[in-house]
């Protein structure tokens, strides 16, 4: 395990075979009815197969949009993306409405936020799960529903047979998110992208979601970009971890370096703001100050009006991303020194 | 699903009582009596005290309400102040034409309203959606018997293509599936449709465009539906509140076709209503009103009966 895990991060790594996912300078913008909204404004990186992506941010740091358009889901008439998506050798954002098709659901799937929106509410949940298998796989009918049955006890939900018949208004929070994860598995997809999966769950049901998603992650050796606004269970799942703020990738490593040695001063305020870090009795810090309107955002650093050790050479050029290690970066003028 | 088909049938047993009160009160609640109007102001009184005991009109209130309702539940629904003739019949047989009348105008009009109000929720914002709504609007808006008049002056006056009133050839009253008779049918559904086109457009695309903004239709194209297979999901999910807007329509269509029938002197409900309220005509006034209502009445068991079917999240326990 340490042998491989050195092997990856040498830099021989040339020589190893592409990595699944390759996304370069990656821009997206909404057209509105108030000029555009520029949600995501150059990110690249790449994920290697069976690896683990945390996509940590608050909510509008466009980590969502990001992952959305890792399947080009956002309405296509309002949506304009700039940049390159590469999955598995596929280019995204240059398929025809067919080929993505063919691709979303079963080379890439997703786990929405929450599932009782997620589901269509008059259709069983064997209905769901089958018609995705039929769509990908061409099977029959009752393949499918023996496949959605498998599925089920996969994903350990009790006496599944039964479930298989419910409606989602019929079945918990957590359940439903367990059926989620069995839909978006349904067809062994290479990618997984979750969404804020556990948000919506209670904190004892959030654990058992993250823990089956970790094992089932390692059993079927797929990649996962996981998006959270939560850093406890960033550190639960993720190999790598990239901040996310208006728009960018502020901080990108692996989990134990973003967060144990942290380079970027948003990305520690976002630490000092929970409660794993915080010692009892003490009040929690927040960061002051509100994400920027992404219609009009400010030049050069993104988060010089809230930061706390802003210079004025931060408000005048756009900070490139510096590496003091080779797998750990952040765009932060203050590492430069 | 027996049980619960029982059970709604049972509930609207108390709703038709009611009704069937508020309609026998309603008549009575008129100043003067029925035999005043049939009886010539010259009259000798004993000629009209007996007319009035002969078709029971000098009992209590509460007695009257009873026999009528006995009568009624044994489908007779009295004889006619002005003809003589039993009410049920002549009921029956103008219902036959109203029904005829109304589901032609309800095929037509609730076919077109969906499809538009499907296309324009579905292209919210674009042309095709500014066109249906305008559409929409002008249907809900236009007054249908002026729109009515307005055909005859077109296509019956001036175009000689469409005859403007009765239901056959030389006023006949009984229907065949033929060109000559359905040549008449046309005008009148044309114009009967027009409001249920706006109604079921405007409700169909609101839900089409609400449901196309919750968060499953994303979900959906994340499985990599076809959007074939999305937009049938988009129609089991509307169809619910479409089919009882429907439900609802009909239900007018089928007791507020007075205007219409009157217009085009269609020999159906509306057109012996508004007879029946100018001869003071009682007995057939209120066998009318008393079938429309259970119409109504039948159509709303039939609507959540089939919105039960359709929509899981309704309870059938």
């Amino acid at each position: 395990m340490t042998a491989a895990l050195r092997q990856d991060q040498s830099p021989v790594a040339e020589a190893a075979p592409a990595p699944l996912v390759t996304v370069e300078n990656l821009t997206v913008s909404f057209k509105g009815g108030d000029g555009v909204i520029k949600a995501v404004n150059g990110v690249d990186f790449t994920l290697e197969r069976g690896k683990v992506l945390t996509i940590l941010g608050e909510s509008g740091s466009g980590k969502s949009v990001t992952l959305k358009a890792m399947m080009r889901l956002h309405p296509p008439r309002k949506t304009s993306y700039t940049g390159r998506i590469a999955i598995g050798g596929r280019e995204i954002l240059s398929l025809s409405d067919r080929e993505l098709g063919q691709v979303r659901g079963s080379v890439v799937s997703m786990i929405f936020q929450e599932p009782m929106l997620a589901f269509d509410p008059v259709y069983t949940i064997g209905q769901q799960i089958a018609e995705t298998v039929v769509r990908h796989e061409g099977v029959s009918r009752q393949a499918a529903d023996k496949r959605a049955l498998e599925l089920l006890e996969m994903v350990q939900i009790p006496s599944a047979a039964r479930r298989l018949k419910a409606y989602p208004h019929e079945m918990s929070g957590g359940m439903r998110q367990r059926a989620m994860i069995a839909l978006a598995l349904s067809c062994r997809p290479d990618l997984l992208l979750a969404d804020e999966p556990t948000t919506a769950l209670d904190a004892t049901v959030q654990m058992q979601v993250l823990i089956l998603l970790r094992q089932l992650q390692r059993e079927m050796g797929m990649a996962v970009i996981f998006v959270t606004h939560d850093m406890g269970v960033a550190a639960e799942i993720a190999d790598e971890v990239a901040v996310m703020y208006a728009g960018r990738f502020i901080e990108t490593g692996p989990v134990g370096d973003v967060i144990g040695r942290r380079l970027h001063p948003y990305t520690e305020g976002l630490l000092a703001s929970t409660v794993h870090g915080a010692q009892r009795g003490q009040r929690l810090e927040t960061i002051a100050g509100a994400p920027p309107n992404l219609a009009k955002l400010p030049s050069g650093c993104a988060f010089a009006p809230r930061c706390r050790y802003v210079e004025p050479r931060c408000r005048e050029t756009e900070v490139p991303l510096f590496h003091p290690k080779p797998d750990h970066a952040a765009r932060c003028l203050r590492i430069d020194r | 699903m027996i049980s619960y088909l029982i059970r709604r049938l049972l509930y609207s047993v108390p709703i038709a009582l009611g009704v069937s009160l508020m309609i026998f009160m309603l008549v009575h609640l008129a100043p003067g009596d029925p035999i005043s109007a049939i009886a010539p102001a010259d009259a000798p009184p004993d000629v009209v005290e007996r007319l009035r005991v002969d078709y029971g009109y000098d009992k209590p209130l509460p007695i009257q309400f009873g026999l009528w309702l006995g009568r009624a539940v044994t489908g007779d629904l009295g004889n006619s102040v002005a003809s003589g003739q039993p009410v049920a019949a002549e009921v029956m047989s103008a219902v036959g034409n109203t029904i005829l009348l109304s589901l032609c105008a309800a095929v037509f009009g609730f076919t077109l309203g969906a499809v538009l109000g499907f296309v324009a929720g579905y292209k919210q914002g674009r042309a095709m959606d500014k066109i249906a709504t305008a559409i929409a609007v002008a249907g809900i808006s236009v007054p249908h018997y002026w729109l009515g008049m307005v055909l005859v002056i077109v296509f019956s006056v001036q175009l000689n293509a469409l005859p403007a009133v009765g239901m056959g050839p030389g006023g006949s009253n009984d229907w065949a599936w033929d060109w000559l008779h359905m040549r008449h049918l046309i005008l009148p559904a044309i114009t009967l449709a027009v409001i249920p086109i706006g109604i079921v457009m405007r409700t169909t695309r609101s839900a089409v465009a609400e449901i196309l903004n919750q968060e499953f239709v994303q979900a959906l194209r994340a499985k990599g539906l076809s959007e074939r297979h999305v937009l049938g999901h988009v129609i089991r999910n509307v169809a619910p509140t479409v089919l009882a807007v429907m439900g609802l329509q009909l239900g007018y269509l089928l007791g507020g076709s007075i205007l219409i029938e009157t217009v085009f002197s269609w020999p159906g409900t509306g057109f012996l209503l508004n007879t029946a309220i100018f001869r003071r005509d009682i007995p057939m006034l209120q066998g009318t009103i008393l079938v429309l209502a259970l119409f109504f009445v039948f159509l709303n068991v039939v609507v959540d009966l089939i919105q039960t079917a359709v929509d899981p999240r309704i309870k059938r326990a």
